[in-house]
């Protein structure tokens, strides 16, 4: 808390000179004293709450190793596959730069998932947070947009194939189906300017909209200060500075907090770039290792392990417009969670059964369906999606009811700490 | 050591992954290729028998013979003396002189590019694809079949190392009471130069020189790798007591 006093008087007395003649015609320093050094966020945050820091930092690893690889990359259906080997084996670093880039992606799903997860587990969508879940929402509807114009770049059979097959889904919308998958491909099937306008998109108009809604995501989390693993407001009780006594300066104390984590994460990540950067065939698919051949279908189409959730529940429904309304309901229905919880506490400490019992539930029907998506759609894994497509949307759609029935404990007056 | 290191830590990342699911649906079970890709003399015979065999109808078309050089541990003169036939400039791409459009002719299809093809389907299944020929005169143009690639255009282009095997069957038993023949081994009909040990090595050096040729950068990954993760662990350590530092009077 001293830092916050130490930069704001610091700042008073430096008299003259470009630091303070920048000061009076941009607010800099206030901005890092609302948003940095004076952001206090509640002490008993566990290491679950360094997975929002972590998406940053995966955000910003996607950004860096994306701009060096557009400086190599041809996004011509002629060139890209030839291009992307170049990099690969001619551009120098160009490897590691690749190997960061598709090693992040993957990455930076496993982070925000687990983020997302811990809003669950401590009701960190609740009332006066709903904001906050909906711009993360978005830009997790952003991601997986810009995921998947990103897939298609290195132009190999799975990058075409299955872009083929996400692209064809608008089909099955009515009446205006078919002229909507020409206009988003520009061609009567994936070709040469399809990947070009999926090149402008991943490069331009989706990091611009993460961007965006990353900035909107964090004010409006300052703007009502962070939940906790308690779930009580830190706000209720202050010292006389006016400042929470349950919370710490965002830095230098969480942030030294977040730096182990980066480092950890770095590990995992270095693990996998510099030792598996295929992963087994779930980060780089084996068949992208072929130049994508429009006459020569795959045996076997699956999308990045990402989407795989919502694949499965696509193909669990008999219909094909059935399943692109499911897909999507099952995207949409995390933006109502907010309204969906009618319990009067928080986080899952104080929580009953009922709810410990749902969310549990929901997390094994979410990774099982993940599994599923992987599979061919035949036999019992049809009847097994089907079966946790159900446990997937009830856990929402029942939520009115089982978070209002639940037998809840009290939550404490202020946080507490746990190991 | 240096491959055994990896799968360590992909246990440790509980996210390791099953094997390959990718490959084209074989008759026959893939046999494990076991290559080493840091053993530069099966690298140096595996390209020795690539560029006799192999070259004339399949590129490497993203590997440059400088590159072959340093990965084979090989002077740029003993590379030109020893794998280059045509005059190349060392920095040039190793491609052959096989024009697609006439291949597609001759063959049905060109033969394709190899540069990837350990990536893209395997070492398991390149090694188990190239013991794979048999005579199948009755049904193939070129003499052979293949049991990983049924169908096969490409003709049993090591047919003079390995000698000719034929496929054994045996005849099974429906369920409904139909009979059917199913495939149970090779019999080497007529020898050839090598040993079957002999030619399984050929077969194996072949695979590790196509798999050092699909990443010609992993052994330098790893080697990057292991000093990357070092200092990780030194950094963990001091930001880690950094923190606990910091947050001592934190209560």
């Amino acid at each position: 808390m001293s830092a916050a006093k130490e930069s704001g008087s610091v700042v008073g007395q430096e008299g003259g000179g470009l630091f303070d003649w920048f000061r009076k015609r941009f607010p800099w320093d206030q901005m890092m004293e609302d948003h940095v050094t004076g952001y206090y966020a509640p002490k008993n945050f566990n290491w679950w709450y360094v997975f929002g820091s972590l998406a940053l930092l995966a955000l910003v690893i996607q950004i860096v190793t994306g701009i060096w690889l557009t400086m190599s990359y041809k996004p011509s259906a002629e060139e890209a596959f030839h291009s992307v080997e170049y990099i690969m084996r001619d551009v120098e670093w160009g490897w590691l730069l690749r190997y960061m880039h598709s090693t992040g992606a993957s990455m930076f799903f496993i982070v925000v998932y687990v983020h997302m997860f811990r809003a669950l587990l401590y009701g960190s969508y609740q009332k006066p947070r709903e904001l906050i879940w909906i711009f993360g929402m978005l830009i997790y509807l952003a991601m997986s947009a810009e995921a998947f114009f990103g897939y298609l770049l290195p132009w190999g059979q799975m990058s075409y194939w299955g872009a083929q097959v996400i692209v064809s889904l608008f089909g099955a919308l009515p009446v205006i189906g078919e002229p909507l998958v020409e206009w988003i491909r520009g061609d009567y099937f994936i070709s040469d300017v399809t990947l070009n306008r999926f090149f402008a998109l991943h490069v331009i108009a989706l990091p611009l909209v993460l961007l965006g809604l990353v900035v909107a995501h964090i004010l409006a989390l300052h703007e009502v200060g962070s939940n906790n693993p308690d779930g009580v407001e830190i706000k209720k009780y202050k010292g006389p500075d006016g400042k929470p006594l349950d919370g710490v300066p965002f830095h230098p104390f969480h942030t030294a907090k977040d730096v182990p984590a980066w480092v950890v994460f770095s590990l995992v990540f270095a693990a996998i770039v510099f030792f598996a950067p295929e992963m087994g065939g779930y980060f780089l698919e084996h068949a992208n290792f072929e130049p994508a051949d429009p006459l020569k279908t795959p045996d076997h189409i699956a999308p990045v392990w990402y989407f795989t959730p919502f694949y499965a529940i696509l193909r669990a429904v008999p219909d094909k417009l059935g399943g692109v309304l499911a897909m999507g309901a099952a995207m949409f229905v995390l933006f109502l969670l907010p309204w969906l919880d009618r319990s009067p506490v928080r986080s899952i400490r104080y929580k009953g059964p009922l709810f410990k019992i749902a969310l549990t539930l929901f997390v094994i029907s979410f990774v099982m369906l993940g599994w599923l998506g992987l599979q061919p759609a035949i036999g019992v894994y049809t009847i097994m999606a089907r079966v946790f497509m159900v446990i997937y949307f009830a856990f929402f759609l029942l939520m009115p009811i089982y978070s209002k029935m639940d037998r809840t404990k009290t939550p404490p007056d202020r946080i507490t700490y746990h190991g | 050591m240096a491959r055994r290191f990896p799968m360590l830590l992909l246990a440790v990342l509980l996210l390791a992954a099953p094997g390959f699911a990718a490959a084209a649906a074989a008759l026959v079970p893939l046999q494990a290729a076991n290559v080493d890709v840091g053993d530069q003399a099966s690298l140096q015979r595996g390209a020795r028998l690539y560029m006799n065999y192999c070259l004339g109808c399949h590129s490497l078309q993203y590997v440059r013979y400088n590159t072959l050089a340093e990965g084979l541990g090989l002077t740029e003169e003993q590379v030109t003396e020893n794998l280059q036939f045509t005059g190349e400039r060392p920095h040039d791409l190793i491609l052959n002189a096989m024009p697609k459009a006439d291949a597609a002719g001759w063959f049905g299809l060109a033969p394709p590019d190899l540069s990837l093809i350990a990536r893209a389907r395997g070492t398991d299944w390149v090694y188990t694809f190239l013991k794979s020929f048999y005579a199948d005169p009755a049904s193939r143009i070129t003499g052979a079949n293949n049991k990983v690639l049924a169908g096969t255009a490409m003709p049993h282009v090591l047919l003079e190392l390995q000698g000719i095997q034929e496929a054994v069957y045996r005849e099974e038993m429906t369920d409904d009471g139909t009979r059917h023949q199913v495939f149970e081994r090779f019999e080497l009909t007529t020898p050839g130069q090598f040993t079957p040990a002999e030619f399984d090595e050929a077969a194996r050096d072949i695979t590790a020189f196509l798999s050092w040729a699909a990443e010609p950068m992993q052994l330098q990954r790893q080697r990057l790798g292991i000093k990357v993760m070092l200092f990780l662990l030194i950094l963990f350590v001091f930001s880690y007591l950094y923190y606990k530092e910091l947050w001592k009077e934190v209560k």
